[in-house]
């Protein structure tokens, strides 16, 4: 039985000796990301000269290849093999686990004549060249029998059912609740579908070591990559060696891997030679999964004083035929307002469009852009300010299950927030403040996503240099892994910083879940001081059971470290010459974390507050984000500078969720009208004002041994509302409909006659 | 890409010749709009003639006052010419409106004004497209067309152009010099270069195969204040929804139209003594929107009377 | 097709399919990975290196135009052992998260100073105004150049602290 309170005990990171811990050092491998010199998965050397694939996707969104003419791909210059699904390599049929215990099935490339979506990989071109290769891709012709894809989510809401295995949460009588209500909002809000658009595009590299198949590609999980790729090819997973050791981006996009690396690793296995394929930019944009579109009615129900008594959140969502993945946009709302009656729930579609999936906070970037936006409303029908009400409405407990809070410091987010950005300043009646053509308004909202741990492994060893090693298949995707992963080691053994080196993105090493849901840090860097404290134990009773030593003989739960010295009393020496003496081939522990059981006893989550001030002009209906800050309160927090870049990251998507990004579907081909970066409008500089994110102090000894929480997703939550909020307070005009584009708002202010 | 062969012309004489005589050749300058589309494989030239260092770049007086912008000239060059940022505001202002600062070092002058549309069913090669394939039929028509044209679009097509430059260029009164590949030099207005699309989309130019775009030529500016307006999605970087460009009482609308709409009409109420609100009222009786771009309509009404107004203000 | 091509100082002599871009070249010829294949249509700006001293996106130009031209990428920038202020101020500001953006971004801001000292406008400069070096004119100057990551903050803070550092 494992608990919290085994967590209790004292730790180096708490006593954090040397404030390393929390310290905004610089980030590991940010000299070789400044120079260019981190090889991402295209880009490792391979033994020998590469060839080049390159992936054809299908120009229907549903029905069947009828007819595959590759002779002229074949005779194109430099080619080496054109496969459709009459050629392609045999490969293990879909969902098999040879090995009963993999983390993934076999997901077969260029699988049958069907075809699921749009831009689905349907031919694969290997050439000497990418010139050649791309040139012969072209020449690939396929005809299909066609049917009308099934892909107009608006027009299926009425058939969408409850996700698998779900049921809506009901408290008290919601119906009742809300009808009694003094003060009502009931609203419907969209989000659209949006794309990850990850700067690298998913790439991988392949070649074969005699039986061994050495694979660096570009995912978020080591795992499931490396198993999937061995089921898929029929070989046994230890002879998958998957490398993903510098990943251009993720966001939840590259939680999975895709067509690439097993088309590279079967044109390696077939040629003999490394195979290396990328997505284009324009292939990741239905080839890859993405953030799916929302329908979101949210009902709120309030007395004169602001106390909500009902609260509703229902969210309709898609998902591909073959797939379950639910956008839960209505789950964050459970926990954040005290309501005594409560109904929440989802709705899904199945649609002929490419597989849905997780995306940067998945569920509250969505559901608070709703939610969030309903409260700004319902403050004003109160004639309330929206953080009062915030606060009027803060629970005790957790609101949906009587659980109490492992911390909570949400009102206090607010309120600092409120002082740090100048909310008194703020003028209730929209359309009030004026600078040059601008119309200027300020906008909050709160910030709420859950905190999680899951079970990794971690090794750590001190080579006969003192150099401390940490070794484990977990992946850094900007997040800043490496870097909390050396602070902890550091910090935990009392070296240099300079002194630790840290080993991830390889299957080889001791596995951890990767880089998603905002728990990277806490569940990876949580395994790593397990592993430190491990290797503090071993260093200890290596010294002391050691003749040679001067601590020998001496109790191993008296051996201090500091700078790399191991001493009891004055009885010292460096790591370096303990290693080099008593263990030459170096000292290696593996430690692990695991969910404590007893944790489902706290409701634990990360919490922040969102201000934002935007200029809107009337006469065009153009926004600019002047300024954005959020205060955070998200547990101890590892490193100041990555913390605070992964919040201020958040930040600026939730911007963008409620300005810029969308990709509308063409119902009538089931694909996307955005398919490249000129036309999916991610964020540039310019839109983007002065932002800041401050971080609270906090422990929250319930999350992990640490006391520490994930803020990768914090940032994004609620960020989006506090635009829109804003908007609205500039000029008097709500948009439901995101994102809030020039023409919508337009619409709008012309008919406040402005 | 299709394999093609290249050559770097050794006069602008000589590059109108060679791309005459020689099947599927294509002159390159710049080659930001040109590159990206051919690997789509929506321009497949057999042959590419470097025109970027024949000795088009200078920027120079003319003899009536006015003001001579060799073709090759980058667009940043253009912008940073201290005679267009006194005298041609509205030229510097439109062109640092338009893509990034390092597509503007790439691109050149005639490139800038031979840029096709950013449609995006002209993008997706999996769409019907009569400018890709004459004929194929028109996918925008009953698509998302939010983007498409309010003035002289046809059944065949409704995609805009969407050169920042080139909209300040039609204010102006700018002419085009070309040179024939019979080496015919010859001088028309900008704002004849672009055709409307009727029945053949694809046929985009004035221009005859092999004709080299030598110049744009400026008149001396008008008497009055200029600038230039765009609106966007996003704050940069990114194509516009619309633009305008003043210039004293001449006025140029962009992303409305298939060429950079002259707003004729506005002029003449303006001449006439109308108000800046009413004389794009006056133009925009011509506006034909198709319903997911009907708000195109008040935008440029808006965005041009502000923008009269703030010329105004600088004159 | 014969090209000599000038690579952070160095020449370099290839033969090159026509159809190869500088990007390309740089990437799978010479193995200087630093320039970033993000979108391979000039919307992105990752791969955004000098040429003559301009930065350009390498990826919508064509290696053989570039005969007889002077290419800085970002490995000719500085070193892990030597850091160019631009790499340090990097790296103290923590402008970047996954990196990928990076060494475009870096070798934008050497071209965006170099255009700023010689006044080159942008739409945020008030028409006849010299240039300043405010966050909002910096802003527009890096707007070519997208981190999805969206350091964007950081990275403003990195160029200021940089151009004070190189002043």
């Amino acid at each position: 039985m494992t608990s919290v309170h085994d967590w209790d005990v004292t730790n180096p990171v708490k006593t954090n000796r040397t404030g390393l811990i929390g310290k905004a050092v610089e980030r590991y491998e940010g000299p070789l990301k400044v120079t260019g010199t981190a090889p991402y998965a295209y880009e490792v050397q391979p033994p020998s000269p590469p060839a080049y694939g390159v992936m054809v996707g299908a120009a229907i969104a549903a029905g069947r290849i009828t007819g595959a003419d590759i002779a002229a791909a074949e005779a194109s210059p430099g080619v080496l093999a054109v496969w459709t699904h009459l050629n392609v390599p045999k490969q293990a049929p879909r969902g098999t686990k040879a090995h009963p215990r993999s983390s993934a099935g076999s997901r077969p490339a260029l699988e049958d004549e069907r075809v699921a979506y749009f831009g689905q990989p349907v031919a694969f071109v290997i050439a000497d060249t990418l010139e050649n290769a791309v040139a012969a891709s072209h020449l690939v012709k396929l005809t299909y029998d066609a049917d009308a894809p099934d892909v107009d989510f608006l027009a299926r809401l009425d058939e969408a059912g409850q996700p698998p295995g779900e049921q809506d949460v009901e408290i008290g009588d919601f119906a009742a609740g809300f009808a009694a209500a003094a003060v009502q909002v009931d609203g419907t809000w969209t989000t659209p579908i949006q794309n990850h658009c990850q700067m690298e595009p998913c790439a991988s590299l392949v070649w074969f070591e005699g039986d061994k198949c050495i694979a660096h590609t570009s995912v978020q999980m080591v795992k499931p990559a490396q198993h999937g790729l061995a089921e898929t090819i029929g070989i046994p997973r230890d002879n998958v060696h998957l490398m993903t050791r510098y990943i251009g981006g993720g966001f939840g996009g590259k939680g999975q891997t895709y067509d690439d690396l097993t088309l590279a690793a079967l044109g390696a296995k077939a040629l003999g030679r490394p195979v290396k394929v990328a997505f284009t930019r324009q292939q990741m944009m239905h080839g890859t999964v993405h953030r799916p579109a929302t329908v979101q009615r949210v009902r709120l129900g309030a007395s004169r004083d602001g106390t909500l008594d009902a609260m509703s959140m229902m969210t309709w969502t898609h998902c591909h035929k073959g797939g379950n993945f639910t956008e839960h946009a209505s789950n964050f709302c459970r926990a954040l307002y005290a309501a005594p009656n409560r109904l929440t729930g989802h709705r899904l579609v199945r649609l002929d469009l490419p597989a849905a999936g997780a995306m940067r906070a998945p569920g509250e970037a969505s559901g608070t852009m709703s939610l969030e936006c309903a409260m700004d409303e319902l403050a004003e029908k109160l004639g309330l300010d929206p953080l009062e009400l915030r606060i009027r409405n803060e629970p005790a407990v957790d609101p949906e299950n009587g659980r109490p809070f492992s911390m909570r410091q949400l009102v206090r987010c607010l309120k600092e927030g409120a002082q740090l950005f100048g909310w008194d300043r703020r003028l209730p009646t929209p359309g009030q403040v004026r600078d040059g053509r601008w119309l200027v308004g300020m906008g909050m909202a709160a910030a709420i996503r859950g905190n999680f741990l899951l079970p990794a492994k971690c090794s750590f060893t001190v080579e006969p240099d003192g150099t401390i090693v940490v070794r484990q298949g977990m992946t850094d995707i900007g997040t800043g892994t490496y870097t909390v992963l050396a602070q902890i080691a550091a910090e935990t053994l009392a070296v240099p910083l300079g002194q630790v080196r840290v080993e991830i993105g390889d299957s080889e090493l001791p596995p951890a879940p990767g880089s998603g849901g905002q728990f990277g840090a806490a569940t990876a860097g949580s395994a790593a001081l397990m592993a430190g404290m491990k290797l503090r134990t071993a260093i200890a009773e290596l010294a002391t059971g050691d003749p040679g030593s001067p601590l020998h003989a001496g109790a191993p739960d008296e051996v201090t470290f500091q700078d790399g010295v191991i001493a009891i009393s004055n009885r010292s020496e460096t790591l370096s010459d303990l290693i080099r003496r008593a263990a030459p081939d170096g000292l290696t522990v593996e430690g692990e974390v695991r969910p404590a059981q007893d944790a489902q006893q706290w409701s634990t989550q990360t919490y922040g507050s969102h201000f934002v001030e935007v200029g809107v002009d009337p006469v065009t209906g153009e926004v600019r984000v002047r300024r954005m800050l959020g205060v955070f309160a998200a547990g101890r927090i590892l490193n100041a500078a990555t913390a605070r870049s992964q919040l201020t990251g958040g930040m600026i998507w939730g911007a963008a969720s409620a300005l810029t990004e969308a990709n509308p579907v063409d119902v009538r081909y089931g694909s996307f009208l955005n398919q490249d970066l000129a036309q999916y409008l991610v964020p540039v500089q310019a839109d983007i004002g002065e932002v800041d994110a401050i971080m609270l102090d906090e422990v929250d000894d319930k999350a992990n041994p640490m006391g520490i929480k994930g803020v990768g997703e914090l940032g994004n939550s609620g960020a989006g509302a506090a635009v829109a909020n804003a908007v609205y307070n500039a000029c008097g005009v709500r948009v439901r409909d995101y994102p809030i584009t020039p023409d919508k708002l337009l619409a709008g202010l012309i008919a406040q006659g402005r | 890409m299709r394999p093609f062969t290249y050559e770097r012309a050794t006069s602008a004489e000589a590059a109108a010749r060679a791309a005459a005589l020689t099947p599927g050749a294509r002159f390159i300058a710049g080659g930001t709009n040109l590159i990206d589309l051919m690997k789509l494989e929506i321009e497949t030239p057999a042959h590419l003639i470097d025109v970027s260092r024949l000795p088009m770049a200078a920027i120079e007086p003319t003899a009536v006052g006015g003001l001579r912008i060799g073709a090759a000239a980058s667009n940043s060059a253009v912008a940073a010419d201290a005679t267009v940022r006194a005298r041609y505001p509205v030229l510097s202002e439109a062109i640092v409106a338009g893509g990034s600062p390092q597509l503007r070092n790439k691109a050149s002058v005639a490139g800038n004004l031979l840029q096709r549309t950013r449609c995006p069913y002209f993008y997706d090669t999996t769409k019907p497209c009569n400018k890709r394939r004459p004929g194929a039929g028109c996918a925008a028509l009953e698509g998302l067309n939010r983007n498409a044209a309010i003035f002289g679009a046809s059944r065949a097509c409704i995609a805009t152009h969407t050169s920042d430059m080139a909209v300040a260029l039609v204010a102006l009164d700018a002419r085009v010099e070309a040179l024939s590949p019979s080496g015919q030099p010859r001088s028309f207005p900008v704002s004849e270069l672009h055709y409307l699309p009727g029945d053949t989309p694809h046929l985009e130019t004035e221009l005859i195969p092999g004709e080299l775009i030598t110049a744009v030529v400026l008149p001396p500016p008008p008497a009055g204040g200029q600038t230039y307006r765009k609106v966007r999605d996003r704050a940069s970087y990114a194509g516009g929804l619309a633009s305008v460009a003043v210039a004293g009482g001449q006025v140029a609308l962009g992303m409305v139209a298939h060429k950079p709409w002259r707003a004729s009409a506005a002029e003449g109420a303006l001449a006439a003594g109308a108000s800046p609100a009413e004389a794009i009222a006056r133009e925009l009786e011509g506006a034909s929107p198709l319903g997911r771009n009907d708000f195109k309509v008040p935008l440029v009404a808006r965005l041009t009377a502000a923008a009269i107004d703030d010329a105004n203000g600088r004159g | 097709m014969r090209t000599t091509i000038t690579v952070n100082g160095e020449a370099r002599s290839l033969d090159l399919d026509t159809r190869t871009t500088l990007l390309d070249m740089l990437r799978e010829h010479l193995k200087l990975t630093g320039a970033k294949k993000g979108c391979d249509h000039g919307q992105c700006g990752a791969c955004t290196v000098l040429v003559n001293g301009a930065r350009i996106n390498s990826c919508l130009t064509l290696a053989v135009s570039h005969d007889g031209d002077e290419v800085v990428s970002i490995e000719g920038v500085g070193t892990v052992g030597r850091l160019h202020p631009v790499q340090q101020a990097f790296l103290a500001e923590d402008a970047f998260q996954c990196g990928y953006c990076t060494p475009g971004q870096i070798c934008s801001t050497l071209g965006m100073l170099r255009e700023l000292e010689a006044g080159v406008p942008s739409q945020e400069t008030a028409p006849g105004a010299k240039p300043d070096f405010t966050g909002a004119e910096i802003r527009e100057r890096m707007s070519g150049n997208i981190c999805r990551c969206t350091a964007y903050p950081q990275i403003i803070a990195a160029i200021q602290r940089a151009a004070e550092e190189m002043a």
